[in-house]
């Protein structure tokens, strides 16, 4: 199965409707919504079936017996997060604790134990034909990453003989991308032509780069700043970096997230051009020659965080 | 006003809604201000302030170091260590440096004393100055997996008093980065877009600043006919509007090329300029209905 992620570095430039075009076109028997902060993906996908829901379990969250606390303060002066709370009796700052256990090494009356903390939600969406793996990071939570490598597990595992995988990435270069980005076949990386599309496009490329991971890189909204878009086609000529298409902006792409149909469905700007973008990746992506082997760079230690 | 300057946050949830763009002009428009920029892994502030002569500070994090001449090889900090940052090989751990999260707990428990903490880049802070706002920006170093201390670091650039206002732009999302950037916030400003990607992303948002008791109004950005599922929400909800962007190709267009509408063009610095004053109502009121 060749799994294709979609990046962008700077948020809300298109990744979920290009994704959501690209699932339709190809008839993606499976497919992901890494963007495990903010996901939309399930917003516009179609199943008549309720998910099956499963807590995730980040780091556990450190928590002070208060009956065997002596109040002697050396879990606070080791805590490195600032999750301790002075006073009587100590408390612990949950949304502060990074599960790290150092307090409850540092503790000389054993009042401090790690227990498990609920960081979010899976959601599974399956039938004979289709798997569909996403999932909720609870507010404030970090672990974001190792959450990313569990949605990815969970595709990977219920995707049958599935061809292709297209998955929804998130916005950054931290945690959620690293975990995301980590086993990949290609990233297509969605641009804007402004100068912070252009700032953020260079910067996640490097990221995408130093994966050796194959990547290629399409413009939406490209008339917004044609100049723009053409010092975007000329950096990926500098780089030899394989250029996708454009997509134009359309009010009407609008009209049909808004009433949850996907662009490719229909006969508008927008989804004509995606349409094209779509080929020109699915050529990049079916041809034989692998550039790099870059699964080998990353192995378990990819995302934890 | 307190001897403490009002610190307004600007979230989203989503990515793209406009929060650089709302956080950028704001500053603009409230003359001598303080802007942060928290969004570590995408930061765009600069490039609209372009501050001069920005000074840069790099901001480290602690790693262990072992020395493999007094390590027994026990494995104590192996089996500590709940990030996995540390594994056996050869008879001595060796780190992995981009999942270590610097608690210090290895270095602690060694019973031969054989890691010390030694620095580790991890981003950069720069401080500039653009017109009357102190812009400061944080980068988290490619490849680096968490942005936290970085922000920690550029919050630290918070002036302690006096009367600026202090604008932080905040990285997207609804987790520890953005929990991180908001807790020093007086007040939030939540921007959304007109889709329902902006309204579920929203609604995220909203949880989270009710969560940690923030108070907050709403401004819908990119605003045009039809309907608008972000405005149903804040309705719905009963969150203020505290102001409306539309959708205005002559804004997008200053946007795109990295200038502030607020300080090029009159309708803009009048737009922002009464959003200003309108979240300064607000905070006001928020402090008086808590005291």
């Amino acid at each position: 199965m060749k799994q294709l992620l979609i990046l962008s570095g700077k948020g809300g430039t298109g990744k979920t409707t290009v994704a959501g075009a690209f699932i339709s076109l190809s008839k993606a028997k499976a497919y992901a919504d890494c963007d495990v902060d903010a996901p939309n993906l399930h917003l516009i996908s179609h199943w008549s079936s309720a998910p099956q829901r499963s807590d995730y379990f980040g780091m556990p969250k450190a928590r002070i017996n208060t009956a065997k606390c002596i109040g002697c303060g050396e879990c606070l002066s080791h805590c490195r997060f600032d999750a301790i709370k002075a006073g009587t009796p100590f408390r612990v700052k949950p949304f502060a604790c990074e599960g790290c256990g150092v307090c409850v090494a540092a503790c000389p009356a054993d009042a401090v134990s790690m227990e498990p903390a609920p960081a979010g939600e899976l959601a599974l969406y399956r039938d004979d034909a289709r798997v569909f793996s996403t999932a909720k990071l609870a507010m404030g939570s970090g672990t974001s990453g190792k959450l990313v490598t569990e949605v990815k597990r969970r595709m990977g595992s219920d995707a049958g003989d599935a061809e292709l995988a297209v998955i929804d990435g998130s916005p950054g270069i931290g945690c959620p991308v690293i975990a995301s980005i980590s086993g990949v076949d290609m990233v297509l990386i969605i641009a804007e032509p402004s100068l912070s599309g252009i700032s953020d496009m260079e910067r996640i490329v490097k990221m995408a780069e130093s994966f050796h991971v194959k990547t290629a890189v399409c413009v939406n909204k490209a008339d917004v700043n044609p100049a723009k878009t053409e010092e975007i086609r000329a950096f990926c000529r500098e780089r030899n970096l394989p250029f996708a298409g454009t997509i134009p902006f359309d009010t009407e792409a609008v009209k049909a997230i808004n009433s949850g149909k996907n662009i490719a469905e229909l006969d508008i700007p927008s989804g004509r051009a995606v349409r094209k973008v779509y080929e020109n990746v699915m050529e990049l992506l079916w041809k034989e020659a692998k550039q790099h082997d870059y699964k080998s760079s990353v192995g378990e230690h990819g995302g934890v965080r | 006003m307190a001897d403490k300057p009002l610190t307004v946050a600007v979230l989203s949830g989503k990515g793209g809604t406009g929060k650089t763009l709302v956080s950028v002009n704001l500053a603009a428009a409230a003359g001598e201000a303080v802007y942060l920029d928290c969004d570590v892994e995408e930061p765009n502030g600069h490039l609209f302030f372009k501050p001069e002569k920005p000074e840069e500070e790099t901001v480290a994090v602690k790693i262990p170091q072992i020395d493999t001449e007094l390590c027994t090889g026990c494995r104590k900090c192996v089996e500590f260590c709940a990030f996995h940052a540390l594994a056996v090989v050869g008879g001595h751990p060796i780190l992995f440096g981009e999942v270590c999260h610097s608690c210090g707990g290895c270095a602690l428990l060694c019973p031969a004393g054989a890691i010390q903490e030694t620095d580790k880049a991890v981003g950069t802070v720069s401080s500039g100055r653009s017109g009357h706002v102190d812009v400061f920006t944080g980068r988290l170093n490619i490849g680096e997996a968490s942005g936290i201390p970085v922000i920690k670091h550029l919050l630290g650039k918070i002036p302690s008093g006096g009367e600026r206002p202090v604008f932080i732009d905040c990285p997207p999302g609804s987790a520890c980065a953005v929990m991180e950037s908001i807790k020093d916030a007086d007040f939030c400003v939540l921007v959304a877009e007109p889709t329902v990607f902006g309204a579920h992303n929203l609604a995220m948002v909203y949880e989270l600043v009710t969560l940690f008791r923030k108070p907050f109004g709403a401004v819908l950005n990119k605003c045009q006919e039809g309907e608008n599922p972000s405005e149903a929400f804040c309705l719905e909800h009963q969150v203020p509007i505290l102001g409306r962007i539309p959708f205005d190709p002559e804004l997008g267009a200053l946007n795109s090329e990295g200038n502030i509408a607020a300080r090029e063009n009159q309708r803009y610095r009048e737009l922002f300029g009464s959003l200003l004053e309108r979240i300064g109502k607000e905070a006001q009121h928020e402090a008086a209905s808590d005291s």
